[in-house]
């Protein structure tokens, strides 16, 4: 080889920007009943949830860190503070009316202006509150709500919170499902009546902007039967040399003949402990799409889960993980299979880079009444230098015949007659490698929204950007 | 005498410590047709690669001139832009990026210019009915699912858009189908006429070659150019083989 190619670490200035933390309404850092209290009493929980609370909290505190991934030793919770919000008047419908250096961090992020281009409604949290919320007139005409959970559990729609929150992931699913049980705040709710088509996607966008805090926002959405909503969610935060925490929850409940999907870029800064649960559950005829970029987090464990509860009912799930210096991100999804003639389809590219390491882990579960389904699971990954590292750990469960199910799994390099052709074209060898990486990851590129692709492949270049020599 | 495009002297060329080329000489004039022909190992792939600047190809002695410029241990994008152009035998798929964007791309990096997309698409339509190529290739990912004869067809259309001072053909397969053979040759005629650039064909099949006007023919044997003859030389070897130059390389 006459040359070596030295890809720099991303220069990621165009999230990592912070302002100073002022006027802001924090508790202490660590985590004890007072402090849960304490959040209680600022979000005006009603007492059912300060008593879910406390309950979660001594799950949290009975159950032990996973032992199976990547460490989170660098994890100290006696450090992360849990709630930090403006003091400043709560969630706004204008833009105007957020305070200035927040409304500049979502306006440097671009989420005024791709509410005003291409979407049906936007909420904005920062730290742990949400500090804006609308939707277009035309799409709250049709009956969709779209608030954040706190409102929603004093409005009308306190019965249907009540009813389905933290049902599909309880408290007591993994250690830190039970500390979003006990911190949480912020988040969305949102809400799609029988028959509704919602035709541009909702967005909520999510900023961490202190040092050393958690992010624990939670994330319910119903659509009813024979609705249509696209939900994207994205998120960043600026890097701090001390560790930062997010373990947010999301639950969808997909009504008959209902369809959903859930678009994610997540784009953490380096120093985040990414531990994020999101399930949904889908009733017959039903489907649930997934699209996930995970880009950011120093360590990830996501594994959004799929349970095809009613008959037909289907899912699919399309997943890109890039794992670049210093990080360690083990990402994949769960489905199981409960009702009958149920399909899934899980197709995954990963990329390592400069000793990153990427995971990926599948499940898929086949229950003895679900006769007559598929599943398909097709991983693959690339490694672009000889210091990363990528696995796959796929697993199944099948406790039924007639099923049919599939597996492919590929790792590979990325190909030195690739970079020469394209070079030979005039195209330097950090923009043939950053286009061999973005074509890799198109299965989810062609998924998103044309903006949020342009976005990614964006991410991708920035990760590739490096000098030659 | 005419204007020097190419000058290869004493170029040694190694592959994973091998060394494949031993010390070859060649001179290509602008505007001239060259062929280069030899045995199966002889090297011919390698001195197109190596020439369009392929880093797996480790240049250890001697210097290449390009256009009176220096390019020895040059990198590939670099060479690219400086107006060469290598059409590959088996061009590689890449998804992500569709035909014309790749083209488009490409011509930004040679001229440094923005280049307006309406102009573009005009140049390339055009291009693309003499090649009698389907418009709808232009918006697919290069090269992904094309048919051999298209793959070719989507080199050649590079070729013309580019329009590089030297085009150095890869065809040392001898088992191109007729319909790859006429699409080159077809498109090496416009590229003559059209572009006028200088043409360095390396090849097994003197099929391509039947309806052009060939300044010289060099054959390579092991690693060198151990003849060189005018047109004539292509059916002299057709008819008798690389055998009398075997020989002749065996001597030295």
């Amino acid at each position: 080889m006459k040359e070596k190619t030295q890809v720099d670490d991303i220069d990621r200035s165009i999230y990592d920007f912070r302002y100073e933390e002022k006027d802001v309404y924090q508790v202490e850092e660590g985590l004890t009943p007072d402090i849960v209290r304490q959040i209680s009493k600022d979000r005006n929980d009603p007492d059912w949830m300060l008593e879910f609370r406390l309950k979660s909290l001594e799950t949290y505190n009975q159950m032990g860190v996973p032992d199976w991934g990547p460490s989170i030793e660098g994890l100290d919770m006696d450090n992360i503070i849990t709630y930090i919000r403006p003091k400043s008047e709560r969630m706004q419908k204008d833009w105007n009316d957020v305070p200035t250096d927040i409304k500049d961090t979502f306006e440097r992020l671009g989420i005024p202006q791709a509410e005003r281009a291409s979407l049906a409604g936007v909420g904005a949290q920062y730290d742990s509150e949400l500090v804006y919320h609308n939707i277009k007139d035309e799409v709250a005409a049709q009956g969709v709500i779209y608030t954040d959970v706190e409102s929603a559990m004093r409005s009308e729609y306190a019965d249907m919170v009540r009813e389905h929150f933290m049902k599909l992931v309880p408290p007591t699913d993994h250690k830190f499902a039970a500390l979003h049980g006990a911190v949480w705040s912020g988040g969305s709710f949102v809400y799609v009546p029988p028959g509704v088509s919602v035709e541009i996607p909702l967005q909520s966008y999510f900023r961490l902007n202190a040092a050393g805090a958690g992010q624990f926002e939670h994330t319910l959405i119903i659509v009813d039967e024979g609705a249509y909503l696209h939900f994207i969610e994205g998120c960043s935060a600026p890097k701090y040399n001390v560790a930062n925490l997010h373990a947010g929850c999301v639950e969808l409940f997909v009504g008959k003949n209902a369809t959903l999907r859930y678009s994610t870029i997540e784009n953490w800064s380096k120093n985040m402990y990414n531990l994020n649960t999101k399930r949904a559950k889908v009733e017959e005829g039903g489907k649930i799409e997934w699209v996930s970029g995970s880009f950011g987090s120093h360590v990830s464990y996501l594994y959004p889960m799929s349970i095809l509860n009613g008959d037909n009912s289907r899912c699919e799930f399309t997943g890109v993980t890039f794992a670049g210096e210093g990080q360690n991100l083990d990402t994949g999804t769960k489905v199981v299979h409960v009702g009958k003639n149920t399909s899934s389809y899980i197709n995954t590219r990963s990329i390592s880079k400069s000793d990153g390491i990427s995971t990926f882990r599948s499940s898929v579960v086949v229950g003895p009444k679900a006769k007559g389904s598929k599943s398909a699971v097709s991983c693959e990954s690339l490694m672009l230098d000889p210091q990363s590292q990528s696995d796959t750990i796929p697993a199944m469960d099948i406790r039924t015949d007639d099923v049919d199910i599939g597996h492919e799994a590929k790792i590979g390099r990325i190909s030195d007659d690739v970079v020469f052709y394209l070079m030979s074209r005039g195209m330097s060898e950090e923009d043939a490698k950053a286009l061999i990486v973005s074509g890799f990851a198109d299965n989810v590129s062609k998924e998103l929204p044309l903006e949020y692709a342009v976005e990614m492949n964006n991410l991708i270049r920035l990760e590739m950007k490096g000098s030659i020599g | 005498m005419a204007e020097q495009i190419l000058d290869v002297s004493g170029l040694k060329v190694t592959v994973e410590d091998k060394e494949i080329l031993h010390g070859l000489n060649l001179t290509v004039n602008a505007g001239e047709t060259h062929v280069i022909m030899g045995p199966n190992g002889a090297g011919k792939s390698t001195l197109g690669s190596t020439l369009m600047g392929d880093p797996r190809y480790e240049i250890t002695a001697g210097k290449i001139m390009f256009n009176g410029e220096d390019i020895t241990g040059e990198s590939a994008d670099k060479i690219s832009k400086k107006g060469m152009f290598l059409s590959f035998q088996n061009p590689v798929e890449v998804p992500g990026i569709t035909l014309s964007n790749f083209i488009r791309s490409a011509l930004e990096q040679k001229t440094g210019k923005h280049i307006r997309v309406w102009d573009f698409k005009k140049e390339l339509d055009k291009t693309m009915e003499l090649l009698n190529m389907d418009p709808s290739y232009a918006e697919r990912d290069l090269n992904v699912g094309f048919s051999g004869g298209e793959k070719k067809k989507a080199e050649i259309l590079q070729l013309l858009m580019l329009k590089p001072s030297l085009a150095i053909l890869d065809e040392t397969d001898s088992g191109l189908d007729v319909d790859a053979v006429r699409i080159v040759s077809e498109g090496i005629e416009v590229y003559k006429k059209t572009v006028g650039g200088a043409l360095l064909i390396i090849t097994h099949s003197t099929k391509i070659l039947d309806a052009l006007d060939v300044d010289a023919t060099h054959v390579l044997v092991d690693g060198k150019i151990v003849h060189d003859g005018d047109q004539s030389l292509i059916a002299e070897i057709n008819e008798h083989g690389f055998e009398q130059f075997m020989n002749e390389s065996a001597k030295e």
